[in-house]
């Protein structure tokens, strides 16, 4: 327990010092979609990676909250904090509701569900013009705030976002810890075999999928607030495909993973921008040859090339 | 193991590395263009317009002894990826002005970046709500549909045609064109007696066709892009349906007919001048500027240069005559822009002022119809 206590207040210090390196600068706004992108991944890694169940449909639950806060703020001037919560219960309980009959299901039928959901979700986002203003967007959504300090700048959005995803992060830390996370383990392992310790199976699941559910909401909300602008295209099927490419290539089962794969999902194609009409090829090999070499994630196969490449240094050594 | 990647990883670096080097004195202009993704038939004539008209005015020496130097991004047509890239052109690149997005969605999504930093942004996309209400730093080329929709309601007016049926896609352009559709209805005396719409990839439309025959209804007005209005077209002739059929500026292109094939005789529709620019009268003020883009983009492409390459021709070039005014700052460009008169360019002829941001008239558009395999001007 100490270990991962100091794990995370490495990864905190990190956090809190990433910005003296990328001081100003439009890599700010990017660190702030990685923040947002590490806590819908590590929402996907607790029903993926550690219940082994699979959710083609997560980008549909990121846009709920996103679409709740924004219409609710925007047309209706609520307040954004009082929103947010109320938007993340709702969604929750959505979750729960459709859980029960759809985590039923396994395997490719489970995946072709959640997709059917997700892509229902993006469909009502499209076509209810009158509230979400359709394809082309919802404008005019509020910067948060708290007392006089308005959330309107990169550096602010940082820490706002950043302090979420921490307090996710540890929040998901301890889950997994507890007896909960290794009854989820369980489950993945065998769902048969947890049921015979006594692990409520069909109830844990399906709370499982709400509490993943929940935080995309969470992330949905901070999205539209710090965009101002939402678009049902940026809650589409290949939305849930990215995260679910974040979730294996981080590391499946592990939330230092999630944050991994989120951040060289979201910064990796601004990297390979220099290289013109050809980045999304090298971003296609790239993947391609971490999947084959690194089947564990980048959080088991990055140190296990060190390990590697040192013992292949130390040889001639030896020899 | 580990030295196996060292060749990829080097030539990663290379690429990277060799980035963009700034000439001196030079002017930055960027742009946002979805290149890649689904809405590249919008970037990809946009960014080859913008880069050739760019290569043009530095070989002729720049605007005023200042060479202009084109930073494009590729937004794959996502509003995420548009904001993020918008804000590295103003804080990494330092632009004295934007050009794009290419969609009505990714420009909403980029206007709170650049009227909080203070950039003018020129944007290539149609939709009303870009510019209206008025937004300071916001600019666009593009015609709105309101213009499009009018010229179809005139003409329908002249024929003493008043019941019609609307059929349009959902997706942001459909739904626009819909509700200004709806809008402008009353205005023309016109009763709109079924309202369907059909999704961006369907492939057949007989449904909502069958539905508007049995509606005596006297005229058709269908919105899209390609390819769903060519499928309307051919679903219509296999009906045997009489009555006139009215498109959106969405189809105004060669591709609608080679579509459409011999279903597309008689189809008309409200379109910007490049598609019939030489049947234009010498008279008309945008011939030269028609015939200059349409000459180029022939030259270094090899395709027909569209509409939608238009959009960035006329965003570079306004660009060019606030800047041959004299300014040079973001500040500047934009107080220069709003003072644009009666520039002719490809979509119509531009008039800016404090009040109107669009700048464009009804005469930016030209009624046409599908003749033998060819456009033809109603008159």
């Amino acid at each position: 327990m100490k270990r991962e206590l100091l794990k995370f207040l490495a990864f905190s210090a990190l956090v809190l010092l990433a910005p003296l390196l990328f001081k100003g600068g439009y890599l700010m706004n990017v660190l702030v979609f990685v923040g947002i992108n590490t806590m819908l991944a590590i929402g996907l890694n607790l029903l993926l990676g550690y219940a082994g169940q699979i959710s083609l449909g997560h980008a549909g639950f990121f846009g709920l909250g996103a679409y709740l806060s924004g219409i609710l703020t925007a047309s209706y001037g609520l307040d954004p904090w009082l929103v947010m919560p109320l938007a993340a219960i709702a969604v929750g309980c959505l979750a729960f509701l459709i859980g029960f009959p759809i985590l039923k299901l396994r395997g490719h039928y489970l995946a072709m569900a959640t997709l059917g959901l997700g892509i229902i979700i993006y469909i009502v986002f499209n076509e209810t013009v009158e509230l979400t203003g359709g394809p082309s967007g919802l404008s005019g959504i509020p910067n948060l705030s708290i007392g006089a300090t308005t959330f309107d700048t990169d550096i602010r959005n940082y820490y706002l976002i950043w302090t979420f995803t921490l307090v996710i992060v540890l929040l998901a830390v301890n889950l997994t810890n507890s007896r909960v996370g290794r009854a989820l383990k369980a489950i993945h392992d065998s769902e048969v075999a947890a049921r015979v310790m006594g692990v409520n199976a069909r109830l844990l699941k399906v709370q499982v999928f709400a509490l993943s559910a929940v935080i995309s909401s969470l992330a949905g909300s901070l999205y539209a607030h710090t965009m101002t602008f939402v678009s049902p295209a940026s809650f589409g099927f290949n939305f849930s495909i990215e995260l679910l490419t974040m979730v294996v290539i981080g590391g499946l089962g592990s939330i230092y993973g999630s944050f991994l794969g989120a951040a060289l999902l979201t910064l990796l194609p601004e990297l390979l921008r220099g290289a013109q009409d050809y980045d999304i090829v090298i971003y296609g090999a790239l993947l391609m040859a971490m999947v084959m070499f690194m089947p564990g994630g980048l959080v088991r196969g990055v140190p296990e090339l060190v390990r590697k490449v040192t013992r292949m240094k130390g040889r001639p050594d030896h020899a | 193991m580990g030295f196996r990647f060292i060749p990829v990883i080097s030539v990663v670096l290379t690429l990277l590395v060799s980035g963009t080097v700034n000439a001196a004195g030079a002017i930055k202009i960027g742009a946002l263009f979805a290149v890649t993704g689904p809405a590249a038939f919008l970037g990809e004539p946009e960014r080859n317009t913008a880069q050739m008209v760019v290569d043009e005015i530095n070989r002729a020496g720049g605007v005023r002894g200042h060479k202009l130097e084109l930073i494009v991004y590729d937004t794959a047509g996502d509003a995420t990826k548009a904001v993020q890239l918008a804000t590295k052109l103003v804080k990494n690149d330092h632009v004295a002005a934007i050009i794009g997005p290419s969609t009505t969605g990714e420009s909403m999504a980029v206007i709170p970046v650049v009227e909080k930093d203070q950039v003018p942004l020129i944007s290539c996309a149609a939709g009303i709500k870009i510019t209206d209400p008025v937004k300071k730093w916001v600019f666009k080329t593009a015609q709105n549909d309101s213009l499009a929709v009018a010229r179809i309601y005139e003409q329908l007016q002249r024929q003493r045609l008043t019941r019609v049926a609307l059929l349009t896609v959902s997706d942001g352009f459909g739904s626009s064109g819909r509700e200004q559709l709806k809008a402008q209805a009353a205005r023309h005396g016109i009763t709109i007696v079924s309202d369907d719409t059909y999704g961006p990839k369907d492939t057949d439309m007989t449904a909502q066709l069958t539905k508007i025959r049995g509606s005596h209804v006297q005229a058709v007005i269908c919105w899209g892009t390609n390819p769903g209005p060519a499928v309307i077209a051919k679903n219509a002739r296999q009906l045997g349906l009489k009555i006139p059929i009215y498109m959106s500026h969405g189809v105004s292109s060669k591709k609608f007919i080679d579509l459409a094939g011999e279903a597309a005789e008689g189809i008309r529709l409200p379109s910007g001048k490049v598609l019939v620019a030489d049947l234009l009268p010498n008279s008309d003020p945008q011939k030269r500027s028609l015939m200059a883009f349409v000459r180029d983009y022939q030259k270094h492409y090899r395709a027909e240069g569209d509409h939608f390459g238009g959009h960035a021709w006329d965003a570079v070039m306004l660009l060019k005559g606030a800047i041959e005014r004299g300014a040079d700052t973001p500040a500047a460009i934009r107080d220069q822009l709003e003072r644009t008169r009666q520039f002719h360019g490809i979509g119509g002829t531009f008039t800016y002022s404090a009040h109107d941001h669009a700048g464009l008239g009804k005469d930016a558009f030209v009624l046409v119809e599908v003749k033998n395999r060819d456009w033809v001007i109603v008159k």
